[in-house]
């Protein structure tokens, strides 16, 4: 292989007429729609994962570590047992799962922006966010990957939803989407923050208060009153919620528009910030 | 044919780009016509890329305006961005994806459909010799390999204007002659590009016109030969056989140039400015203090006339070399 390169490297001859060919005027296309656009580059964030699909083991085996470890770690004192105890696990552990996974979509645009290509995507004449829309489009995938992970085990295991396949696909669907939304956060930091290292701490941060002090692992009434509050608050415990009323069959329509709302609350914010930050760097 | 609002491919008047403390660029004149290689020469941190960002529509000016093909930056950018590609000091590709679909990528994202996309790039990887590499990583690439890449990418909509930003620095010679080929055949195509570099000698070669720029701001214009015969045509710098004849030597090249000569720290090397209105003239002078060393008795072993360099054409413009300047840039 070595050997080819250095061949095509040195050997080629820049020849008038085949250049010349390619550079004929020919007519230039019309723009591509923002919708076709985004797609492009969700195709380029598959294509990512094609080459480097070692980045898939964060949508696989985390998962399922988090799954086992906590089904058995508090299944046994929590509910009697681990199976009881992974009914109303389940759906909570999905959650956390792949709102962690979220963070990686900051890491991969900090990487990103500051590669030349950037520059050339910044040059296009395009709808400015598809490139971002590009990169969740990807995260997308990867959440339901991650998310058919947890149910597969889960079904392994022993858990049983009432809600049949509809209810865990709708489930499923909702917070695909709402960790879309919430990814935008995360568009954000990768651009405002200087380094991987710093959007990880920064995601870490977010994420371990968000994911823990909410109704994933245990009834919030046994928790003291103001944590109570903190968890009635947080957006994860209303996303656990309707995940959990789907999942059972029993649709709870006012979680359910929370999650809605404040997805889409989340797409306004940090969707203008991160293309604020975009359009200025 | 595409319809030009202008002759002017660029305009700016008095641009202004502040990073903090440093202003980058600090109130830059430029008319660049259309159909040309235009020279933007300059030593780093002159404000070379960052104006090239600011043309582009990658960076918001500070202050001034600029036009591209009539069109303002700051007001226009889409019609700015249908018409410019950007080929950056580093490889704008992506290194994780094969050449074949950086080209495919791009065409989609330049309004092709996929069949088409797919052509496109393969025409394009066929006139850049690249159809061997085409299903690799970009990381598997050579340097020249990468730019080639590079610059197919910036072509796949014939843009009007390209700005190619130190294209070939980096570059082994033979990559770098390829570069300059295609920028030759891009001009000849009614692209007008234009050009950054540190290197006097390539703006010389591709360029109709060059700017010298210095700290955001021009400090001379002109065509290739107006420039150089404003510095002097060159330097000549003598090996010799044998150090002891140095001295002599010295005094030969003074008396014959009419210059003072600089003494290298190799012992038998001596280099001076040769002064002369144009590089014929210049070269003439050179061949007489050859033929004068040669009577005086000192065997040579290398004798060469070099054209002025980026630092000589600094130290005539502004009486202080551009090395020392960056060390300056860099403390500051």
């Amino acid at each position: 292989m070595s050997t080819t390169t250095t061949e095509s490297g040195t050997s080629f001859v820049p020849a008038a007429e085949t250049l010349g060919a390619v550079l004929a005027p020919g007519a230039r296309p019309p723009r591509p729609s923002a919708l076709s656009a985004s797609l492009t580059f969700g195709w380029r964030a598959m294509l990512k994962i094609k080459h480097v699909p070692e980045q898939l083991f964060d949508v696989t085996a985390f998962p399922i570590m988090m799954t086992l470890m906590f089904t058995y770690l508090f299944g046994g004192a929590l509910a009697g047992s681990p199976t009881e105890y992974l009914q109303f696990l389940l759906p909570g552990i999905m959650v956390t799962s792949v709102v962690m996974i979220t963070m990686y979509t900051g890491v991969e645009v900090n990487k990103d922006i500051e590669k030349g290509v950037f520059d050339r995507f910044r040059t296009l004449p395009i709808w400015r966010p598809s490139t971002m829309v590009g990169y969740l489009l990807g995260d997308a995938l990867r959440y339901t990957m991650a998310a058919t992970v947890i149910l597969v085990v889960g079904l392994v295991l022993g858990f049983r939803p009432q809600g049949g396949v509809a209810g865990v696909l709708a489930a499923i669907a909702l917070l695909v989407a709402f960790s879309f939304a919430f990814s935008w956060i995360w568009t954000m930091f990768g651009l405002l923050l200087r380094s991987e290292k710093s959007v990880m701490g920064t995601s870490m941060l977010v994420l371990f208060p968000l994911t823990f002090l909410s109704n994933v692992y245990v009834d919030p009434q046994t928790m003291p009153g103001w944590l109570q509050a903190f968890v009635g608050v947080n957006p994860i415990s209303h996303l656990v919620s309707a995940t959990r009323s789907l999942m059972a069959g029993s649709p709870d329509s006012g979680e359910i528009i929370w999650v809605l709302v404040c997805g889409a609350a989340s797409i306004v914010v940090f969707g203008a910030l991160t293309m604020r930050l975009y359009n200025r760097k | 044919m595409r319809d030009r609002t202008t002759d002017l491919a660029i305009e700016t008047s008095g641009l202004v780009k502040i990073f903090g403390e440093n202003r980058a660029v600090d109130g830059l004149d430029l008319t660049v016509p259309a159909g040309t290689v235009y020279g933007v020469l300059g030593p780093n941190g002159a404000g070379k890329t960052t104006a090239v960002k600011m043309l582009a529509t990658l960076l918001r000016p500070d202050g001034g305006e600029a036009r591209v093909f009539g069109h303002d930056v700051l007001r226009e950018p889409d019609a700015v961005r249908t018409r410019v590609s950007l080929t950056g000091q580093y490889a704008s590709v992506d290194e994780e994806m094969t050449g074949m679909e950086n080209l495919v990528l791009l065409g989609r994202l330049l309004g092709h459909k996929k069949p088409a996309a797919k052509d496109r790039a393969m025409a394009l990887l066929e006139a850049f010799g690249l159809t061997e590499a085409a299903g690799r990583q970009v990381k598997t690439y050579s340097g020249g390999m990468r730019r080639r890449l590079d610059i197919a990418a910036s072509i796949l909509n014939t843009p009007d204007l390209l700005f190619l930003d130190e294209p070939t620095t980096g570059l082994d010679p033979r990559s770098r002659n390829q570069v300059w080929d295609i920028v030759r055949i891009v001009v000849a195509h009614g692209t007008t590009v234009l050009l950054t570099t540190q290197y006097l000698d390539e703006a010389d070669r591709l360029a109709g016109r060059i700017a010298v720029i210095d700290h955001g701001r021009v400090i001379a214009e002109g065509t290739p030969g107006e420039l150089k015969s404003s510095v002097g045509s060159g330097s000549v710098h003598v090996r010799l056989r044998d150090a002891a004849q140095r001295p002599e030597a010295e005094r030969v090249l003074a008396r014959e140039l009419n210059t003072q000569v600089h003494l290298e720290a190799d012992p038998v090397a001596l280099t001076t400015r040769v002064p002369g209105e144009d590089a014929d003239a210049g070269a003439e002078r050179a061949s007489r203090a050859l033929a004068a060393l040669a009577a005086a008795g000192i065997v040579v072993d290398d004798f060469s006339l070099g054209q002025p360099s980026l630092d000589e054409v600094f130290l005539a413009l502004t009486n202080r070399p551009a090395t020392d300047q960056n060390a300056q840039e860099e403390a500051a």
